[in-house]
């Protein structure tokens, strides 16, 4: 099934972050916690399914010139609505995320899948490609943010196993990089 | 088929008698006086600290060579054992045991080992470890130990005091003793405080030609010369350049970490800049910043542009200056 190797493609094979290297702004800026991560990965899937479907489906009305431009307010009419729904039903997360919400705009997954896939393939393909690609990417950072935040805080999902004092830089701007770069380092090593 | 007698080998020719293993433990000898001065200071505290930090560099390195890189270890090179005792040097000398391991790991294992070993990495290792611990352990990296001479046993390892940098950086000026602060009597960390015992061992490594004159001098003239500047302006707010000299890992960093061979410029013009550089941060970040000392990020910052100094202080290639041809006397 062609289906099923559209699915999983994106969580080892051609992961967003961590192999295409696409998207590292929020992956850098939100995973202080696994928490953060995930919820911004889930958010960034909701897009993507959403915007691969439409786009997909109006792909043969776009004229070619300004197809960038059309992907664009397609992406950005639906990260308005999950910006609005996550103000409306998770205010707590939306607090912590704050800016990388509406930025999910500007994520080069979302425009590139747009543009490598959605623009070329049927519907339930689109479909297909954009959430497995959304959830390998809501993978990549809720790993990421559970090391940071296992290393910085000491905890996991919120939950202190140590009372104490982490390592501090793995919360902080530093720490992401690291984290970010060991990882992918990691995967590449097993990837081979 | 007759023997190949004609070595080819890229220049240059002439070999001398240096070894990586000479360099290393020439910086090594040259520390001891340094570390001599905080035994006397801080007794048991600064043989355990240099101690744990010299084993756990050693081990780390040795690790990543052996079981991730499977190729030959090189710890008895003694590169290990500098970044080992420098980040010794650059901690409080009442410093948890594991929070040396962790500076340990990642001085060796990220700052050095991951750039591929000695020779590649672009940011001197003990500074990268120094610098992620203070950002990390923030109150145990700025709780120093009041130096007590040895024999003073009424003292306790809980007595703490502050440095007088941090001083400063409240902004209360201190009248220091500057004889105290030359031998090194004032809080700070384990082997930055003896000026004495840091510049007899900056002597020895410039007549062992293991560093040369240009980087200590362009950075403590630059930092003497800032300094005099804003203490000019307003001696009451500001400390004057002897005091920014002797506070402070400036001695230090000058003479042992900016001058590391792998991360400084390599020509004696690039090492002028480089010097300046971190002269003037150094400086800067005393004074406006929020960390009371500035040497670290100093020397880190200028690591990071030390491939564009290098490529702005190229030297001139033999025959690539031409002179003007002199103008015929005309009879």
């Amino acid at each position: 099934m062609n289906n099923w190797k559209n699915f999983t493609k994106g969580f080892i094979k051609e992961n967003p972050v961590l192999i295409m290297l696409l998207g590292c702004c929020p992956t850098l800026g939100t995973t202080t916690s696994a928490i953060n991560g995930l919820s911004m990965g889930l958010a960034t899937t909701f897009v993507l399914v959403c915007s691969n479907i439409v786009i997909s489906l109006i792909k043969n009305l776009i004229p070619d010139k300004v197809r960038i431009p059309s992907y664009i307010v397609v992406i950005a009419s639906f990260v308005t609505v999950i910006d609005l729904l996550m103000q409306a039903y998770l205010p707590g997360i939306y607090e912590t995320l704050g800016l990388f919400i509406p930025l999910i705009v500007v994520n080069c997954i979302v425009l590139g899948r747009a543009e490598a896939f959605a623009s070329k393939n049927g519907v339930w393909a689109s479909c297909v490609d954009g959430l497995g690609m959304g959830l390998g990417y809501a993978l990549a950072l809720m790993i990421l943010g559970a090391v940071r935040e296992i290393l910085g805080s000491l905890s996991i999902f919120g939950w202190q196993f140590i009372q104490a004092d982490g390592i501090l830089v793995f919360v902080l701007a530093p720490g992401a990089f690291f984290g970010l770069a060991y990882f992918i380092a990691v995967v590449r090593r097993f990837n081979k | 088929m007759a023997e190949n007698r004609l070595a080819i080998a890229m220049s240059p020719h002439v070999h001398s008698n240096e070894s990586v293993k000479k360099i290393m433990y020439s910086v090594v000898i040259a520390l001891l006086p340094a570390f001599c001065v905080s035994v006397y200071f801080f007794g048991l505290n600064a043989i355990r600290v240099t101690l744990i930090s010299i084993v756990a560099c050693m081990a780390v390195e040795w690790l990543i060579q052996k079981f991730l890189l499977k190729g030959k270890t090189t710890i008895f090179d003694g590169s290990a054992i500098v970044t080992g005792m420098l980040l010794a040097f650059n901690v409080p000398a009442n410093l948890d045991w594991w929070i040396i391991v962790i500076g340990a790991i990642v001085a060796i294992g990220i700052a050095k080992m991951t750039f591929g070993g000695l020779g590649n990495n672009p940011f001197n290792p003990a500074i990268v470890g120094r610098v992620f611990l203070l950002i990390s352990f923030p109150s145990q990296m700025t709780t120093w130990p009041t130096p007590q001479p040895i024999w003073d046993i009424k003292a306790l390892d809980a007595v703490t005091g502050p440095t007088p940098l941090g001083l400063l950086n409240e902004g209360q000026m201190v009248d220091y003793n500057y004889m105290d602060m030359f031998i090194g009597n004032m809080g700070g960390s384990l082997g930055e405080m003896s000026a004495i015992a840091l510049l007899i061992g900056g002597i020895f490594l410039l007549i062992r030609k293991v560093i040369t004159w240009h980087i200590p001098v362009a950075v403590l003239g630059t930092m003497a010369a800032f300094s005099a500047i804003l203490w000019g302006v307003d001696p009451t707010k500001y400390a004057d350049p002897l005091f920014h000299i002797l506070a402070g890992g400036a001695l230090l960093g000058a003479i042992y970490m900016a001058t590391d061979m792998v991360t400084s410029p390599m020509t004696g013009k690039g090492m002028l800049v480089y010097g300046v550089g971190i002269g003037i941060i150094t400086i800067l970040i005393r004074t406006w910043g929020s960390y009371p000392e500035g040497m670290s990020f100093a020397i880190l910052i200028m690591n990071a542009l030390v491939p564009l100094i290098n490529n702005w202080c190229k030297p001139k290639r033999f025959g690539e200056v031409v002179k003007p041809p002199k103008e015929e006397v005309k009879k």
